[in-house]
């Protein structure tokens, strides 16, 4: 009897992995803000995953980025500064939507938050994105990647600065198609994230003259790519393209380099961040190419500001520090130009405005769509003899110019 | 062909890996009872040692292979005494509940205190890269871990069924009164048993650091594969533990190179059909049906 009980309690706790689960959000009710500035004091929110998978990539280092960016603005502006008095709120939303949401409504409302910046992981992003609208309050994403911040799902009050999935598409495959990396096969993980990323990388490699000859989805999560990386190197590819992220992404790298495959076939991954060569060695993912938003050790200005960031956190800032440092400048500066903190003056500010600062290379705040294109840059991970110091991880291959990285602003989204 | 060979090839060769990974969970099952469902945390903290004893101590794959285990040996004996013993006279429910709410205290911790993004291993030297057999290609690292897996599960099983050791402990699980009462002391075998199986699932742990991320979640999707490798070869089966994990590798294999996606979920069909046909598993105790 006890077999019997036993065998059908784990057939139970075994079926139960094929189960997943998905979060929803709600909205919230509307609220102004009036004067010169509201409440006497200009509030930046930053909403993002301080314990969780993001944590390292922006996280607690983020404050320190956007704390500099008011120590610039205050230095610049001194006395004739609009905003006088600004103060930094911080909150965790571990990634989840549910919770991005709530603490969004608390910043808004409860600590006066002007603005609210960062936010990592889609769902999460748009979660705020609705907030951002029903408040009127500004929003301005760095940390995730879904197009539907500038598409179906765009805002008057939501800006989407660093980067998103298509210019990730564009400037990867776009990069590698013009070196010579004709033939591709494409390992992605079957969920919307991956989905995405394959029609994206899909229609980029087709668009700059390649060709796709295998598109293959496996299941998220997933540890145990062997098979799928022989079959995928069966159509001896030139490029074999990987759309997993975080633990899946190590997974998959580790053994494409243990079937031989590194040096052989050149690695191309959709979505990587510095942290991720960080944390597993460039040996690893040494020659693999993606697209970086920005690079600290690209030139002496990039430098100079990794430096200063280096200073207070001990460590090098990754494209999305330095992405809530340009965010948080350029709405204080914003807020300078209109002379006041109402969310209306400062879009209209934001709305067009062309820019160039240790973040944004001929950057452009669209205002047809409110996405915030600049030059992007493909990027390869260099041996471990070519590395001088710590997180010196990345060779530019090229710069790709703001036009050709991101898509035009799509009809699907009306302010 | 070719292509179904070398499928088959990368799938006995997980297989064995999943064999090793599985045979604890077996073991554990078979001597005490317990459905041990720390197993999976065991195979992370098993990774987890192995990484930190490279970061810290400049302690490779090899010692690891040897620390790793002795180490979670221990941690099953402590788990064993301080815990686990105390619950065996009762419903094996108990502590089916006990190891699941140890599983999620353990991984919190080790996020608590590692984060969540991998940690850094390094492929052993002399075991990196492929070999081609005529004409197929297999990842070296990846038959060193099948080979190693099987030739454990073989002394496992000779250790359990020919030595005098092993009687015992049958004996004892077979029949625990009439064990003691022929004077053998059937509790001096239960935690070096309990210690024994977690120690396994730290080996796996250490083989698996070279090629699967090494993070706090590693664990948590991989017990779910175990749980239908041992339903299907029958619970508390070691012969039924390695067959069900070829078996499953090969499947996996088969779904990865066939049916993309499905390569999970045909797992599960495999593990529905057998306990349809056979619901004590292949190698299970028909007493229980």
């Amino acid at each position: 009897m006890r077999h019997t009980r036993m065998i059908s309690l784990a057939a139970l706790v075994a079926s139960s992995g094929l189960v997943l689960t998905a979060c929803g959000s709600a909205g919230g009710g509307p609220s102004s803000g009036g004067g010169k500035i509201s409440d006497d004091k200009v509030v930046l929110g930053l909403l993002n995953d301080q314990s969780g998978v993001y944590k390292d990539l922006s996280g607690p280092n983020s404050k320190v980025a956007i704390e500099m960016a008011v120590a610039d603005y205050k230095a610049k502006y001194g006395d004739k500064a609009v905003a006088k008095n600004i103060e930094i709120t911080m909150a965790d939303h571990q990634n989840k939507p549910d919770i991005a949401n709530s603490k969004a409504q608390e910043m808004y409302d409860r600590d006066k938050a002007d603005i609210i910046l960062d936010v990592p992981t889609s769902s999460a992003g748009l979660a705020v994105a609705t907030q951002a609208k029903a408040k009127k309050k500004l929003y301005i994403n760095i940390g995730a990647g879904t197009t539907a911040l500038t598409g179906a799902q765009c805002n008057k009050y939501t800006f989407h600065w660093a980067y998103d999935t298509a210019m990730l598409a564009a400037g990867t495959a776009g990069g590698i198609v013009d070196g010579g990396g004709k033939n591709w096969s494409i390992v992605y993980p079957d969920y919307a994230f991956g989905q995405d990323m394959n029609k994206s990388f899909t229609a980029a490699v087709e668009k700059a003259g390649g060709t796709v000859q295998q598109s293959i989805a496996t299941p998220f999560p997933n540890d145990n790519f062997a098979t799928f990386i022989t079959k995928a190197e069966s159509s001896k590819p030139d490029v074999m393209g990987i759309m997993a992220a975080g633990g899946d992404l190590v997974n998959f790298v580790k053994q494409f380099n243990q079937a031989g495959l590194q040096g052989k076939t050149q690695l191309a991954v959709g979505l990587m961040f510095i942290t991720d060569i960080h944390s597993l060695g460039v040996d690893q993912f040494q020659g693999t190419q993606f697209t970086d938003a920005w690079y600290w050790n690209f030139d002496d200005q990039n430098r100079a500001w990794a430096d200063k960031f280096k200073e207070k956190t001990n460590t090098r800032p990754s494209f999305a520090h330095a992405g809530n440092y340009s965010a948080a400048l350029n709405y204080l500066e914003a807020i300078q130009a209109a002379g006041t903190d109402d969310a209306d003056a400062v879009v209209k500010e934001l709305e067009g405005k062309k820019i160039n600062d240790i973040f944004l290379r001929n950057g452009e705040v669209r205002a047809a769509d409110h996405n915030v294109i600049h030059d992007v840059y493909l990027a390869e991970v260099k041996s471990k003899a070519e590395v001088k110091e710590d997180w010196d991880y990345e060779k530019i291959v090229k710069t790709i110019p703001a036009a050709d990285a991101y898509a035009a602003p799509s009809g699907a989204c009306s302010m | 062909m070719t292509q179904f060979l070398q499928y088959t090839l990368q799938g006995l060769a997980a297989g064995g890996f999943y064999a090793l990974a599985a045979l604890g969970l077996a073991v554990i099952f078979g001597v005490l009872g317990v459905v041990n469902f720390s197993h999976g945390a065991c195979y992370m903290l098993g990774a987890m040692i192995s990484a930190l004893l490279l970061e810290h101590f400049s302690l490779g794959f090899w010692p690891a292979l040897v620390i790793v285990p002795v180490i979670m040996f221990f941690v099953g004996v402590l788990v064993e005494r301080l815990l686990v013993q105390w619950l065996l006279r009762l419903d094996p429910l108990y502590n089916f509940l006990l190891t699941f709410g140890l599983t999620l205290l353990t991984v919190d911790i080790m996020k608590r205190q590692f984060g969540v993004s991998s940690l850094k291993y390094e492929v052993p030297a002399g075991l990196g890269g492929r070999i081609s057999l005529g004409s197929v290609d297999l990842s070296i690292y990846q038959l060193f871990a099948a080979a190693f897996a099987v030739v454990i599960c073989l002394l496992v099983w000779v250790g359990l069924t020919k030595t005098r050791v092993g009687m015992i402990v049958r004996a004892a699980t077979e029949d625990a009164e009439r064990s003691r009462a022929l004077g053998i002391n059937v509790a001096r075998w239960v935690t070096p048993v309990f210690g024994f199986g977690i120690a396994l699932a730290g080996l796996a742990g250490v083989l698996a650091a070279p090629y699967r991320a090494i993070n706090a979640d590693m664990g948590s999707n991989f017990i779910i594969i175990l749980f239908a490798i041992v339903v299907i070869g029958g619970l508390g089966s070691i012969l039924g533990a390695v067959v069900a994990g070829f078996l499953v590798g090969l499947v996996e294999a088969y779904g990865q190179g066939y049916y993309g996606q499905l390569s999970q979920v045909l797992i599960f069909v495999l593990m529905a059909a057998v306990v349809l046909v056979r619901p004590a598993g292949l190698f299970g105790r028909e007493e229980a049906a």
